[in-house]
């Protein structure tokens, strides 16, 4: 019922948008010049009035002054309805990725503009879509991306990006060029270079097409940013390789000293963008430190500065897409250092809302554009593209990680490399390249079969991937059920590798992250981030964390169980359980607790936030007891007050607060000691709450300078 | 960075230690540069606590291990028990464990068994579990490290279930603990040697 319900709101919606515009004349307007001269009031706009001679006119219809913004919002309305229609439908969603849905109703809705207007409906500019509907969504994937998980698989993704793109190309292009050949009577006036700029444009994945399948399904991190940014990397190999075909094409020989110049290219046009984007963002943090005073705009700035980023690239033919993601990279830790609050939240919300009209817009265009007249058909070339996509995706995808997995820890496994392959979804990008070829005879042809591509992969391969990496998931099991102990031990010996790893200070990540880190704390940070606000990151955020805690509340403790009570062998339903919550949780990675990339939620936990430096677990001679250190606040008294945040029914194994400039009391260390000697358990830490609370009455008359000591666990985000 | 013998010799037994450990000149002049990095206060010993002012001390330079679930597990294995210090020596046979394993390397019955053998390293994590060194994984213990690494998206009852059925499944003398021998039987189809090992310091 629901999805009838839904299903009804949705067709409306849609037909409305086609029948106001099959109702209003689309280009010229009929001229009222049979209809006597009127006062002159509006019949030099050519507008559509009642024609009351010698009267005033009392209602009048001027489409054609709102024309360009109406129709535009519109579509953004039929947009956004799908989207909500979509939620509310029920079961669906978890069948159908959104991406599919929102092309079925494009098509709907170019299909009864065709039927009505019996012309062509609007099509997907390649203007419209790479300087408006692009950026929001590569600047929203950009400020979220989860920054060490994806410097630490850097080369992985390189690797992928650059060598991946080019053996998808090369062998694409020259595969196409063989079935040509093979069939002269319909192909042949289809030469190398354009069989090479076609595969060039679609071995593209495409960050939009990509993101949106992968919400739906539950991969781990690690997977989801060896995808994603390979997505993202690629852009700056395929538009140089692009334009280097189509260059090639113009040109009326070429050389060997052209593909150097060619390769040469690749480099300037990625490392250009990157710089672009570095400078971008400096400048956009050092604007942020000064926005105190005008607090509302800040968040303006943060788009004004990454779209500047985005279209300078764009003016000087380097990768846009590079640019305007490291342009959100480098700005946030300082932009969100340095402004407030809620402009920090706003900022987030923006982002998320563009990247969705904008990404919605893009699938219902898709949609739209497929109803047209130029299309071509040739069998042997859509089959075989289709055919060859995948065959040298698989194939490529299989060498590279034989090549890599020697050179990692955390081997990519077969399930991933599957998905990695099976994911390579292409999308608008390569369906925008494509209209901007300059015009050949078989044009038509590259158009049908992008379009018959993008559709092949986001129908197809989106929908089937889910249940094919689950049937993958059940087979693996089938052969070797790991069990419990083995996969929590060898995810606590990767916790313990990563941890020695640091110690050791992994040269060529670790070294540099240092050297950043260093350099960045000395100069950066002094420079562009508010003077007020750099003691902020230690001690004025873990504060204002406590506080934020204060108002929501505590969560009530767990129940302390009785450990002795679950002494029975377990039903095959509790094993399941266990075996997906293990999957689920203990693939956090990296220590991240914060999910991966989401589209359609903020999570509030930013993993910035934690500067947490641990105290530890001394054993001495059995006995156990842990140092409590207190923070005070810049000002504050010397005398000690506790207000201590302990949750009950859970072991300390982090007792956790942040350095002050200040010596520190020792106050507390020696009721603590007391208190806890023995093995650890939850009643100490009741003990200790009780000691401390009848501190909590003094600082009442002192609420300003609160002196805090606090105990937090280190993945406690919320 | 390069491997000269004269900055080697300016180490402390650094033969010896090359020759219990196994890493090369180059390695030992590389641990020894992190070795100072990491050692602030340049007394030659890395601090696990600074008394006087009961701040964290040398292991805090690494900002990571504040993030990881078993890190303080991790900084307390270089100390031995009862120690507060830690040498350049010890440092560097603690980091030995993790050296790739020598495939063809033959003993003699003379030498102990190296540190970087897979027994070695399985005991190794077998003490992130084990912190009160009994030679035993007691429910408590195990279903610490459980709540470290799986964090606040378990619920105590889950917790338990999960805790219960790794026990189940790897105590077989039913002593409701888990025993050296048991912790590698259970982890017999895993590959230490692989899994354990940092690359570049072969």
């Amino acid at each position: 019922m629901a999805a009838l319900r839904t299903l009804s709101l949705l067709l409306s919606a849609c037909l409305l948008w086609p029948i106001c515009l099959a109702l209003t004349p689309p280009a010229q307007l009929p001229q009222p010049r049979n209809l006597p001269p009127m006062l002159g009031f509006n019949s030099s706009d050519g507008s559509l009035s009642v024609d009351l001679p010698m009267a005033l006119r009392v209602f009048s219809v001027d489409y054609h002054h709102v024309q360009a913004p109406f129709e535009i919002v519109l579509w953004i309305m039929l947009a956004s309805l799908a989207k909500l229609g979509f939620h509310w439908s029920g079961r669906v969603p978890a069948v159908v990725p959104e991406s599919c849905l929102l092309i079925m109703v494009g098509l709907l809705v170019g299909g009864v503009i065709y039927g009505v207007r019996h012309s062509a409906p609007p099509t997907l500019s390649a203007d419209a879509f790479f300087l408006f509907l692009l950026p929001p969504i590569v600047l929203d994937a950009g400020y979220f991306l989860p920054g060490r998980l994806f410097f630490e698989n850097l080369g992985t993704i390189l690797w992928y990006a650059v060598l991946g793109t080019l053996w998808n190309v090369l062998g694409i292009g020259l595969s196409l060029y063989g079935v040509c050949l093979l069939a002269q009577s319909s192909l042949g006036d289809v030469s190398l270079l354009h069989c090479l700029l076609f595969g060039s444009l679609i071995a593209a994945v495409d960050p939009v097409a990509v993101l949106s399948v992968f919400q739906e399904m539950h991969v781990n991190e690690q997977l989801h940013i060896l995808v994603f940014g390979e997505s993202l990397l690629n852009d700056a190999v395929t538009v140089v390789l692009y334009k280097l075909f189509e260059s090639f094409l113009r040109l009326p020989s070429v050389s060997g000293v052209d593909v150097l110049l060619g390769g040469c290219r690749v480099v300037v046009v990625g490392l250009g963008g990157l710089f672009v984007g570095l400078f971008f963002g400096l400048v956009a943090a050092l604007t942020s430190r000064f926005t105190s005073r005008a607090q509302v705009i800040a968040p303006l700035f943060v788009f004004l500065y990454s779209y500047l980023s985005y279209l300078t690239s764009e003016m000087l033919h380097l990768s846009g897409i590079m640019a305007i993601v490291t342009c959100a990279v480098t700005m946030k830790q300082y932009v969100e250092a340095n402004v407030s609050e809620r402009s920090k939240t706003s900022i987030q919300y923006f982002l998320k809302m563009w990247s969705s009209v904008s990404e919605t817009l893009i699938f219902i265009f898709l949609g739209v554009s497929t109803i047209q007249d130029v299309h071509m058909w040739s069998w042997p070339f859509v089959c075989s593209t289709l055919l060859l996509c995948l065959v040298w995706r698989a194939t490529g995808v299989l060498l590279l990680t034989a090549v890599v997995n020697k050179l990692r820890r955390n081997a990519v496994t077969f399930r991933d490399q599957f998905i990695i392959a099976y994911g390579g979804l292409r999308g608008a990008i390569c369906f925008s390249l494509v209209f901007l070829i300059d015009d050949f005879p078989k044009k038509r042809l590259f158009i049908t079969t992008t379009i018959v591509v993008i559709l092949f992969t986001v129908f197809v391969q989106g929908m089937t991937i889910k249940p094919l990496v689950e049937l993958l998931d059940v087979k693996r099991k089938k052969r070797a059920l790991p069990t419990v102990s083995e996969e929590i031990h060898s995810r606590l010996i990767d916790h313990l590798l990563a941890g020695i790893e640091d110690v050791v200070g992994y040269w060529g990540q670790h070294y540099w992250k240092d050297k950043f880190e260093q350099f960045n704390r000395k100069y950066l940070r002094r420079f562009l981030i508010r003077e007020d606000h750099q003691a902020r990151s230690s001690i004025l955020r873990v504060y204002q964390e406590l506080e934020r805690r204060e108002q929501r509340g505590d969560e009530e403790a767990p129940r302390v169980v009785d450990p002795r009570s679950h002494s029975r062998p377990l039903l095959p339903e509790e094993m399941d359980s266990i075996r997906r919550i293990l999957s689920r949780n203990l693939q956090n990675f990296n220590n991240k607790q914060t999910p991966a990339y989401s589209r359609h939620t903020l999570h509030q936990d930013a993993t910035t936030e934690r500067t947490r430096k641990p105290l530890y677990r001394h054993q001495s001679l059995g006995e156990r007891y842990t140092y409590n250190t207190i923070t005070h606040w810049p000002q504050g008294e010397d005398e000690f007050n506790g207000s201590r945040r302990v949750r009950p029914g859970l072991n300390r194994s982090h007792t956790v607060c942040s350095t002050s400039p200040r010596p520190v009391l020792q106050d507390l260390s020696a009721p603590a000691a007391s208190a806890q000697t023995g093995p650890v358990d939850p009643k100490p830490s009741a003990a200790r709450e009780d000691q401390i609370s009848p501190h909590h009455q003094v600082p009442v008359g002192r609420a300003p300078k609160k002196q805090l000591s606090f105990v937090l666990e280190n993945e406690k985000q919320q | 960075m390069g491997s000269s013998n004269s900055s080697v010799n300016n180490i402390p037994n650094a033969q010896e230690l090359m020759q219990e450990t196994g890493f090369s000149a180059a390695h030992i002049l590389r641990l020894h540069e992190r070795f100072e990095f990491l050692d602030k206060h340049k007394c030659g010993q890395l601090r696990l606590v600074d008394r006087p002012t009961n701040q964290p001390q040398d292991f805090g330079a690494v900002q990571e291990l504040a993030l990881n679930p078993i890190g303080d597990s991790i900084i307390s294995a270089f100390f031995s028990p009862g120690q507060e210090t830690v040498d350049f020596a010890s440092f560097v046979r603690i980091l030995a464990h993790f050296r790739p394993t020598d495939r063809n390397q033959s003993r003699d019955g003379a030498q102990q068994e190296p540190a970087n053998s897979s027994i070695r390293k399985l005991k190794f994590a077998f003490q992130m579990y084990d912190q009160d060194r009994d030679g035993k994984i007691s429910r408590a213990e195990l279903l610490q490290v459980l709540r470290a690494m799986l964090g606040i998206q378990v619920t105590e009852e889950q917790l338990q279930s999960i805790a219960e059925r790794a026990i189940q499944e790897a105590d077989l003398d039913r002593d409701d603990a888990i025993s050296f021998d048991e912790f590698r039987k259970s982890l017999e189809k895993v590959d230490i040697d692989h899994k354990m090992s940092i690359r570049f310091l072969r």
